[in-house]
C-alpha cells in the first residue's frame, strides 16, 4: 500500500474529509454543478446587465476625467479577477497536491485560460484608458509591468501543463508552479506603495474612508460580483467537460452518455 | 547529513571542474551580451553609462538561465537524480548543495569579472562596487528559482525554452531592485532599501527554493 492510500484511508475516517471526498468525487461534482451553472450564469448576466447600465448611463461624471473614466467598471473587476483567479489556482493546486483531490487539480487547470484572459482585458482596457489619460497606450509603471508579469506567469502555467503529457503529472508541476508564482500577487499588490509611480493609488480598498463616490462605488461592486459569478460559471463548465473526459471508462460517465443519445 | 551535503559539493564541483566549459561558457556569453550592447546602441559615454547597469544585469540574468542544463540534467539522465530522491538524506538539503555549487560556477565568475564590464560601460567606482553587492546577492536567488523552473521541466525533451518561459518572470523582481540600486548609486542616492530587499529576498529563497525543488523533483521524476 503506497503512502496515497494511506492518506486516503485515514481522511476517510474522519467524517468532515469524508464529505468533502464524497462531494468531491467525479459523479457527485458532475450532478451538483449541471444544477449549479444555470443559476450563477444567469445570475452573472443579471449583475453584468444591471452594473453596466447603471455604470454607463447613471453613475454621475468624473470631475477630472469625464466621461472615460467608466472604462474602470470593466478594468478594475478584470484586474480583481486577474489575481483572485491566481490565487484560486494556487489554493486549489495546493489541495489538489496535498490531499489529492483530483477535483482540485481540475479546478486549477480549467482556471488558468480564464485568469489570462482576465489578466488581458485588464491591460486591455487600462490602455485604452490610459491613452486619453496619459497619452500613451502604454507607460512602464509599476502596477502595470506586475499585471504584465502576471500574464507571463499564467501563459507559463499553461506552457508547462501543455508540456507535460500525463495529465497527473502535469497537475502536480502546475501546482508548484502556481505556488511559487503565488510570491508574484503580494508583489503586485504592494508595488504601488513601492514604486509608487504613475498609476492612481487604489481607491477602492481604504475602507474608513473611500475616495471613490458611493454612485461609482455601486455600479463597480455589481461588475466585480459579476464577474467572480461569471468566472464561476465557465470554471464548472469548463470542470465538468475535464471530468467527462477524465472519467470516460466509468460506468456513470456511460450511462450519461447512452441517456444523451 | 553534512557529510552528504559537502561530499555531494565536492563531487559536483570536481565534475564542473573536469568539463570546464561549463563554467567558462556562461562567462562567455555574459561578456558577449554585454558587448553587443554598445555596438547596437552608441558607444556614447552616457547612453552607456545609464544603460550599463540594467545591460549587465540582463545578461546575467540570460547566463545563469542558459546554465541551467548543468544543474539537474546529467543526474537525471545517468540516474544519479533517482537514487538522491531514495537516499535515507532529505532531498532539500542535496538539492541546495546542488544550487550552491551551480552558483559557484556561474553566479560566482560573473561577479569576478562585473568590475570589467561595469569600467567598459563608464559606471563610476561607486556604481561598480553596488553592482558587485547587488550581483553577489542576486545571482544566488536567480540560481535557487532557476532550480525550481530545471527541476519542473527536467524530465521533458525540450525544456530549454519552457524553462525561460516559466523562471524568468519569476526573476523580474530581483532585476528591478537590483538595476535601480545600481542606477540609484551612480546618481549618488542611497541604495540601503533596494538592498535589504535584495537581501530578504535571497533569505526567503534560500528557506523556500529547496523545497519547492525537491518537491518539483519527485513530480518529474515519478
Amino acid at each position: 500500500m503506497n503512502a496515497v492510500d494511506k492518506t486516503k484511508i485515514k481522511a476517510k475516517s474522519n467524517p468532515v474529509m469524508k464529505f468533502i471526498y464524497h462531494f468531491a468525487s467525479p459523479k457527485h461534482f458532475y450532478r451538483i454543478s449541471g444544477k449549479l451553472i444555470p443559476w450563477l450564469g444567469w445570475l452573472a448576466a443579471i449583475l453584468i446587465i444591471v452594473g453596466s447600465i447603471d455604470g454607463l448611463f447613471f453613475a454621475p461624471v468624473d470631475y477630472q476625467q469625464g466621461d472615460s473614466y467608466r472604462i474602470i467598471f470593466v478594468h478594475v473587476p478584470a484586474a480583481w479577477m486577474s489575481m483572485f483567479i491566481y490565487m484560486v489556482m494556487a489554493t486549489a493546486g495546493a489541495i489538489g497536491l496535498i490531499w489529492k483531490i483530483k477535483l482540485a487539480d481540475v479546478v486549477a487547470s480549467s482556471s488558468a485560460p480564464i485568469g489570462a484572459a482576465f489578466t488581458f482585458l485588464a491591460l486591455v482596457t487600462g490602455s485604452i484608458w490610459g491613452k486619453p489619460m496619459w497619452g500613451a497606450w502604454w507607460v512602464w509603471d509599476a502596477r502595470l509591468t506586475a499585471e504584465l508579469i502576471l500574464l507571463f506567469l499564467y501563459l507559463g502555467y499553461m506552457a508547462l501543463e501543455a508540456a507535460i503529457e500525463d495529465p497527473r503529472a502535469a497537475a502536480r508541476a502546475c501546482a508548484i508552479l502556481a505556488i511559487v508564482g503565488v510570491i508574484n500577487i503580494p508583489i503586485i499588490h504592494y508595488s504601488v506603495e513601492w514604486w509608487n509611480t504613475l498609476h492612481q493609488g487604489a481607491t477602492v480598498t481604504k475602507f474608513d474612508k473611500p475616495s471613490i463616490h458611493v454612485s461609482m462605488l455601486i455600479p463597480l461592486l455589481l461588475m466585480a460580483l459579476g464577474f467572480k459569478l461569471y468566472y464561476a460559471t465557465v470554471v464548472l463548465v469548463r470542470a465538468r467537460n475535464k471530468v467527462l473526459y477524465a472519467e470516460q471508462n466509468n460506468s456513470w460517465v456511460k450511462e450519461i452518455v447512452n441517456q444523451n443519445n | 547529513m553534512y557529510n552528504a551535503f559537502f561530499s555531494l559539493i565536492k563531487r559536483d564541483l570536481r565534475l564542473a571542474f573536469r568539463h570546464k566549459s561549463e563554467i567558462l561558457n556562461p562567462l562567455f556569453f555574459f561578456v558577449i551580451v554585454v558587448t553587443l550592447f554598445p555596438l547596437g546602441i552608441s558607444p556614447e559615454k552616457q547612453t552607456l553609462a545609464e544603460i550599463g547597469p540594467g545591460i549587465i544585469w540582463v545578461a546575467a540574468l540570460l547566463a545563469s538561465m542558459l546554465s541551467f542544463d548543468s544543474l539537474f540534467r546529467s543526474d537525471f539522465d545517468d540516474g544519479t537524480l533517482e537514487l538522491m530522491l531514495l537516499s535515507e538524506y532529505p532531498l532539500s538539503i542535496l538539492v541546495l548543495a546542488k544550487i550552491i555549487v551551480h552558483w559557484l560556477i556561474t553566479g560566482f565568475p560573473i561577479i569576478i569579472f562585473s568590475p570589467l564590464l561595469g569600467t567598459v560601460m563608464f559606471l563610476s567606482n561607486d556604481a561598480i562596487e553596488t553592482l558587485m553587492i547587488t550581483l553577489l546577492l542576486g545571482t544566488p536567488i536567480l540560481s535557487l528559482i532557476g532550480a525550481i523552473g530545471m527541476a519542473l521541466v527536467v524530465a521533458l525533451k525540450r525544456g530549454g525554452m519552457l524553462l525561460s518561459l516559466l523562471v524568468l518572470p519569476l526573476y523580474i523582481p530581483v532585476l528591478i531592485f537590483s538595476s535601480n540600486a545600481v542606477g540609484s548609486s551612480m546618481a549618488g542616492l542611497s541604495i540601503s532599501g533596494q538592498l535589504y530587499f535584495l537581501a530578504a529576498f535571497l533569505i526567503f529563497c534560500i528557506t523556500l527554493a529547496p523545497i519547492a525543488t525537491s518537491a518539483a523533483l519527485r513530480v518529474s521524476l515519478e
